[in-house]
C-alpha cells in the first residue's frame, strides 16, 4: 500500500474569509497567547527551558472563540498543546511560565510541565486520545450533580489514530453525555499529513456513531461563537455529545525547531495565520495590543525567570 | 459465606452507605449479574449508578478515573483480569499518574477489580496473574481479596485512601469459604496484624512458634494451608502463614515481629517466573532482616509459560500445593 505523503492543505481551513474587527479582550488574549508562545521558543532557543513544550501558534483563537461559551462548573480537558487552552481560561501567564520553567509560583509546582497541568476544573494529559475516556466518566458526574454543564476535550486530528477515542465516543453517545469534543485539525500530525494518517473524515467517524458534528472553517471569533452557541447548548440541555472541528493552521513547529512540512505547505500556513491577516485588516488596532501583549510576556518571562526553583515534596532516590 | 457472597454483599453495602459509589463494567447488569455474579442485584437496586458497559476496559477505566477525579467514586469490574491489560494506558499513565503528577495529592477514589488466575481451564488468555506487570506503579495499590479479609471491611477501607487500586480476586477463591472468628478448621487459627485491612496470621497453636513463614496471596491460601498441613502431620514442619490484603506497597512493618523470628520465608504466589511480586517482598525482607535469616526468601511461583487450557497440562505449568510442601521441606532441611 502506499499512502499519500504529499501534504495536502487543510481543505477548506481558515483563511480566506476577511477578520472583523475584534473586542479589545478577545483582541489582547490572542496576543497574549500568541507572544507567550513565541517567548518559550526564545527561551528554549537560548536553553532557558527543560525538556520540551508544544506550541500553538496558528491555532489560538480556538479556545478564545470557545471562551465565551464555557462556564466555570464545565471540566475542561486539555492536551500536549494546550498553553492557548490554559491561558484563555485563566489568563495566568505567569501561573503557566513558572511551572514550564520549574520556578516558583508554578500552577503544579514544576511536577507536571508544559503538558500536565491541573487547576480547579482544568485538566491537561500527555498521552493521546487518554482523556476522552476520562471526560466521559466526568460528563457522567456533571450531568448527575450539576445538570447543564458539560465536560470539554480538545483533542488533534492525529488524535483520532487512538482507540480510546471510539470507546469515548460510543460511551458518550449511547448515554448521551454532556461532551463537546473540540478537535484542532490542523492537517498534521507531528509530522504526518493527515492524508497519510486518516482514513476518512472526522465528519465520517463523528457519524458512525450518531454524534452530531460541526465544522468551523473561519477564525472569525465571533462568528465561531455564533455557530457553537445554539449547538452547546443543546449540549448541555442533555441532546448527546457533539464534535467541534475546527479546520485550522499550525503555524510553528510541533515541539521546537522540527517542522519537516515542505515549505509550500507552511507558506499556506502562514498565510493563513489570522495574526498576520489582522495586522492587515486592523492595523492599528492590531499594533496597539500587539504592543501591549508584547510588553505583558515580556515583563511576566522577566518577573519568572528572577524567581527560586519551585518546591516539591519529593521523595528521594 | 462464600468469598462471592462476601464481595457482593461489599459492593450492596457501598452502594447503600455512600452515595458517591459508581459500578462500572461489562455484563454487570441483572439478571445476568457479572461473569462471576459479583454483581448480582446491584443493577436492580441501583439502577442509576451501576452501569453496564460496552467492551472497552480503557474506557471504563478512564471513565472510573473520571468520576473519581469529579469527586464520585468507582469501583470498575474488568469481566477477566487479563483484560486489564487493555486498561493499562488510564491505571499507569492517567490515575497512578493523577494522584502525584500535579503537584500536590489528588484524591482518586477507584478499585479496578479483576478476576484472576487459572484452575478453571479457561486458557492462556482468562487464566493468567498478571499481579506482577502493576507492582512498583508510584501511586498505584494493589490488593487481593483473601478468604481472612471481609470484603465489606477492605472495599471502605480502600476508597478512602484515595489512591486509585486494582484488586486482584482468585477466581477459584470465589467459591470458597471465608474464615471468621479466628478460626480456620481443626488444626489452625488466624488473627489480623497491623493497621487497615492488615495482614492475616495464620498458625498452629503459638503464633510465634514455627519453623518456617509462608507468604501468599489470598487465593494462594487455600494451597498453602493444605501445603501445611501436611508438613505438620508428615514432616513435623511448623508453619505460620502471612496473607496481606495489600499486595503493594506491601508492609514488611505489620507482620514484622513473625518475620523476626523466621529463619526461613518462602513467599507462593500464582504468577509465572520473572521479575514476580515475591521477589519484591523477598527484597523488602532482605532490607530489613537478612542478617536474622538463615538463608534466601524461597519464591514459590508458576513455571515460565502460558497457563495450558487442558487441565492435566496446566496442573503442570500453575503452583500445586505439593509445589509449595516440597519447596519448604527443601528450604528448610537444607
Amino acid at each position: 500500500m502506499t499512502a499519500d505523503l504529499e501534504p495536502a492543505p487543510t481543505a477548506g481551513a481558515a483563511g480566506a474569509d476577511p477578520l472583523p474587527r475584534l473586542g479589545d479582550d478577545d483582541l489582547k488574549l490572542l496576543l497574549t497567547i500568541r507572544h507567550f508562545e513565541r517567548k518559550l521558543l526564545d527561551l528554549f532557543g537560548q536553553g532557558a527551558l527543560n525538556g520540551t513544550t508544544h506550541t500553538c501558534l496558528g491555532q489560538e483563537y480556538v479556545p478564545v472563540a470557545l471562551r465565551t461559551l464555557l462556564e466555570p462548573r464545565d471540566f475542561v480537558f486539555s492536551n500536549h498543546r494546550g498553553h492557548g487552552h490554559y491561558l484563555a481560561r485563566y489568563e495566568d501567564p505567569a501561573g503557566l511560565l513558572a511551572e514550564i520553567m520549574g520556578r516558583e509560583g508554578a500552577v503544579c509546582r514544576g511536577v507536571g510541565g508544559s503538558q500536565h497541568i491541573l487547576r480547579d476544573r482544568y485538566l491537561s494529559t500527555g498521552v493521546q486520545g487518554q482523556s476522552l475516556p476520562v471526560a466521559v466518566g466526568m460528563a457522567i458526574h456533571l450531568r448527575r450533580r450539576e445538570p447543564g454543564a458539560l465536560a470539554c476535550a480538545y483533542i488533534g486530528d492525529g488524535t483520532w489514530g487512538e482507540g480510546a477515542v471510539y470507546e469515548a465516543l460510543n460511551m458518550a453517545a449511547l448515554w448521551r453525555l454532556p461532551l463537546l469534543v473540540v478537535v484542532e485539525h490542523n492537517g498534521v500530525a507531528q509530522s504526518t499529513p493527515t492524508t497519510a494518517q486518516m482514513a476518512g473524515t472526522i465528519a465520517g467517524r463523528a457519524a458512525a456513531f450518531g454524534v452530531e458534528h460541526h465544522r468551523v472553517g473561519t477564525a472569525d471569533v465571533a462568528a465561531i461563537r455564533r455557530e457553537l452557541a445554539p449547538r452547546v447548548a443543546r449540549v448541555r440541555a442533555g441532546d448527546g455529545p457533539l464534535v467541534a472541528e475546527f479546520a485550522t493552521h499550525r503555524v510553528g513547529p510541533h515541539s521546537k525547531g522540527d517542522d519537516t512540512r515542505p515549505p509550500g505547505v507552511i507558506r499556506e500556513a502562514e498565510e493563513a495565520d489570522w495574526y498576520r491577516r489582522y495586522a492587515a485588516a486592523h492595523p492599528e488596532h492590531h499594533s496597539r495590543w500587539d504592543a501591549v501583549a508584547r510588553d505583558l510576556v515580556e515583563r511576566v518571562a522577566a518577573d519568572v525567570a528572577a524567581r527560586p526553583p519551585s518546591d516539591w515534596d519529593a521523595p528521594c532516590a | 459465606m462464600r468469598v462471592a457472597e462476601n464481595l457482593n454483599r461489599a459492593l450492596h453495602g457501598l452502594l447503600e452507605s455512600d452515595p458517591r459509589v459508581h459500578v462500572l463494567g461489562e455484563d454487570i447488569a441483572d439478571p445476568y449479574g457479572g461473569a462471576f455474579k459479583i454483581t448480582k442485584g446491584l443493577s436492580t437496586r441501583f439502577p442509576d449508578r451501576v452501569l453496564p458497559t460496552p467492551l472497552s476496559e480503557g474506557a471504563i477505566v478512564g471513565a472510573a478515573a473520571g468520576l473519581a477525579l469529579g469527586g464520585e467514586a468507582a469501583i470498575a469490574e474488568i469481566m477477566f483480569g487479563d483484560f486489564a491489560a487493555l486498561a493499562f494506558d488510564q491505571l499507569v499513565n492517567f490515575a497512578a499518574k493523577s494522584v502525584s503528577m500535579y503537584g500536590r495529592p489528588v484524591p482518586l477514589p477507584m478499585i479496578v477489580r479483576c478476576p484472576m488466575g487459572g484452575r478453571r481451564g479457561y486458557g492462556p488468555t482468562h487464566s493468567q496473574s498478571l499481579q506482577k506487570h502493576f507492582v512498583g506503579v508510584p501511586g498505584l495499590d494493589l490488593y487481593e481479596t483473601s478468604p481472612f479479609h471481609d470484603a465489606g471491611a477492605l472495599l471502605p477501607d480502600v476508597l478512602a485512601r484515595a489512591v486509585p487500586a486494582v484488586l486482584f480476586e482468585d477466581k477459584v477463591l470465589y467459591a470458597q469459604r471465608m474464615f471468621e472468628d479466628g478460626a480456620v478448621d481443626d488444626l489452625f487459627a488466624f488473627d489480623l496484624v497491623g493497621d487497615g485491612p492488615g495482614v492475616a496470621r495464620v498458625y498452629v497453636d503459638d503464633p510465634e512458634v514455627f519453623d518456617c513463614v509462608l507468604i501468599a496471596p489470598g487465593g494462594m491460601a487455600e494451597r498453602a494451608l493444605g501445603a501445611m498441613r501436611r508438613l505438620l502431620l508428615e514432616q513435623e514442619i511448623v508453619c505460620a502463614l502471612l496473607v496481606p490484603a495489600r499486595l503493594h506497597p506491601f508492609d514488611v512493618e505489620a507482620p514484622l515481629p513473625t518475620l523476626e523470628r523466621a529463619g526461613v520465608v518462602c513467599v507462593a504466589e500464582e504468577g509465572t517466573a520473572g521479575g514476580t511480586w515475591g521477589a519484591e517482598v523477598a527484597h523488602r525482607i532482605h532490607e530489613r532482616l537478612w542478617a536474622g535469616l538463615r538463608r534466601p526468601v524461597r519464591l514459590i511461583h508458576s513455571a515460565d509459560s502460558v497457563v495450558p487450557t487442558a487441565g492435566h497440562l496446566e496442573e503442570r505449568v500453575l503452583v500445586q500445593e505439593s509445589t509449595i510442601f516440597e519447596a519448604v521441606v527443601e528450604a528448610v532441611r537444607d
